[in-house]
């Protein structure tokens, strides 16, 4: 796989379509699976590690999935084209960081991705644009199923399937849903659901998982609980609980129109001038401004003509550092960066504003 | 004071209320940093598990301290200071600690969804697969090619049929 030919496409997670795609960006399943006769992956030698690695990338290969994986060798692969996955989507922040043998398979609808010696000896990943978590699970369970056939899962009939955090037990599978909730962010009322979803046991992260802030308020809702309930159950509580988050998500978005549309209508046209004019751009601040203009699109507040849906999309994803340097064909330290950032913004919004798509 | 995580002087000094009973958490401020006990107040699963671990345990009895599974090597103490398990053989050999604190992650202890088609490997196979792997190792260490060559033969047509 070519990873320069993806770096000008939003990937899977940002296609922006699918159902209720202005306020889900992505749905997303992940299994944790091992191997009954090997240590987990913290605690196998190096030797081990690549025995495993062997191992799972001669079963991934062979399996009769259309169209076909492509492995990816981390260990080969520089820093910046680690990060670059990360920032896809694709593979982990531990993944990218940790050492000894590992690599990825992916699809190259980048729906697909099959992490090896994570955490875990597997990770399977499957990703879908818009609110799909059926979709994402009918995927997900069939390559888990041809998998099976060939290597001997670590599982026993009281634990379910065995991993190396007890947190992750039982079904092995993390279901999440990210959303974009700027409304919610800017009533001030973002805490009230969080509080809400965890007394009900889902989690809350931002954008690239566990600890990471929520940047572009991209939040991520996803299962706490993977022992007792069943993959079905687990999929329909938060199946459940999202048509109420979009409900509460667009109530604000309404009240906002009726109470504050002119402050709302300057503070995204504040946005989006800032993003065509400034000449440095921090990648936080990018995403901050990106959110107000996203938001005024789905509002009407800016016209299609100025900018369009797929072009803010992809803008979230190519101004991350590590796409960044690969579109600029250079490393870049964090002022040149800010600086190249600032230089691409302006010319990709120039560039939507007088050829309308 | 000594940190929970290393032998760095504890700065960072956390109380929480469990059944009634204060637990206390002594730790430097880079371990508490790393474990994100401060600064973040989102749900982190590693801490929780280390935080209930430590709460439940409590001071380890030397039987449980000494506790170590013969597949992976790991001591309880170990998984109770990394939150990490060694293998799954572990979750028979750490069964009872493990049943109280799956009890308390996921207020569940048994399974309940997906069951793999093809049979789970019997432990007594898995213990031999792992004992053939530590031979095929050692001969190969040893340059004992024609031995491991043997073994590996062994291996892959206990894989294929497991």
């Amino acid at each position: 796989m070519n990873l320069e030919n993806l770096t000008h496409t939003s990937g899977e997670w940002l296609r922006g379509i699918g159902p209720e795609s202005d306020i889900v960006i992505s749905s997303r399943i992940r299994l944790a699976r091992n191997l009954a006769a090997f240590p987990f992956t913290n605690r196998a030698t190096g030797h081990q590690k690549s025995e495993i690695e062997a191992l799972l990338r001669e079963r991934i290969a062979k399996l009769e999935l259309d169209p076909r994986l492509d492995y990816i060798n981390l260990v080969t692969l520089s820093p910046l084209d680690r990060q670059f996955l990360v920032e896809r989507q694709l593979i982990s922040r531990e993944l990218a960081g940790s050492e000894g043998p590992r690599g990825v398979a992916l699809g190259p609808r980048e729906t697909v991705s099959l992490m090896v010696n994570e955490e875990d000896h597997l990770r399977l990943q499957v990703m879908r644009s818009g609110f799909a978590l059926d979709e994402a699970w009918q995927d997900i369970d069939k390559v888990d199923d041809l998998l099976e056939q060939r290597v001997s899962y670590a599982f026993s009939e009281e634990f379910g399937y065995l991993t190396a955090c007890p947190t992750n037990v039982g079904t092995g599978m993390r279901a999440s849903v990210m959303l974009h909730l700027p409304a919610l962010v800017l009533a001030k009322q973002i805490e009230k659901v969080f509080r809400a979803l965890q007394k009900i046991n889902l989690a809350v992260r931002g954008l690239y998982g566990e600890g990471s802030r929520a940047s572009g308020d991209f939040y991520q809702i996803s299962n706490q609980v993977t022992l007792g309930k069943s993959e079905t159950t687990i999929l329909n509580e938060i199946r459940e609980v999202i048509p109420q988050i979009i409900n509460y998500e667009r109530q604000a978005r309404t009240t906002l129109l009726k109470e504050s549309k002119q402050s709302l209508h300057d503070r995204i046209s504040r946005a989006f001038g800032t993003l065509r004019s400034a000449t440095m751009m921090t990648s936080e601040e990018t995403m901050d401004l990106l959110s107000s203009v996203r938001l005024g699109i789905n509002l009407g507040l800016l016209p299609e003509e100025q900018i369009s849906m797929p072009t803010v999309n992809e803008l979230f994803i190519q101004t991350q550092p590590a796409h960044l340097q690969k579109l600029m064909g250079a490393s870049l330290d964090g002022e040149e960066r800010n600086a190249a950032r600032a230089r691409f913004l302006r010319s990709k919004l120039r560039e939507n504003g007088s050829h309308p798509n | 004071m000594k940190c929970h995580y290393c032998s760095n002087p504890a700065t960072v000094h956390l109380t929480d209320l469990v059944k009634k009973q204060k637990k206390e958490l002594h730790l430097c401020q880079a371990c508490a940093e790393q474990q994100q006990l401060i600064q973040h107040n989102e749900l982190n699963l590693t801490t929780i598990v280390q935080t209930l671990l430590g709460q439940h345990v409590g001071h380890l009895p030397d039987e449980l301290a000494r506790l170590t599974c013969p597949q992976c090597g790991i001591k309880f103490m170990e998984f109770r200071a990394e939150g990490r398990l060694g293998c799954p053989h572990d979750y028979e050999v750490f069964k009872g600690e493990l049943q109280k604190l799956l009890e308390r992650i996921h207020r569940a202890g048994r399974h309940v969804g997906k069951v793999p088609r093809r049979r789970p490997v019997e432990p007594a196979e898995v213990a031999e697969l792992v004992a053939l792997r530590k031979q095929l190792r050692e001969s190969v260490e040893a340059e004992a090619y024609e031995q491991a060559a043997r073994l590996r033969d062994r291996i892959r047509q206990k894989e294929s049929h497991g």
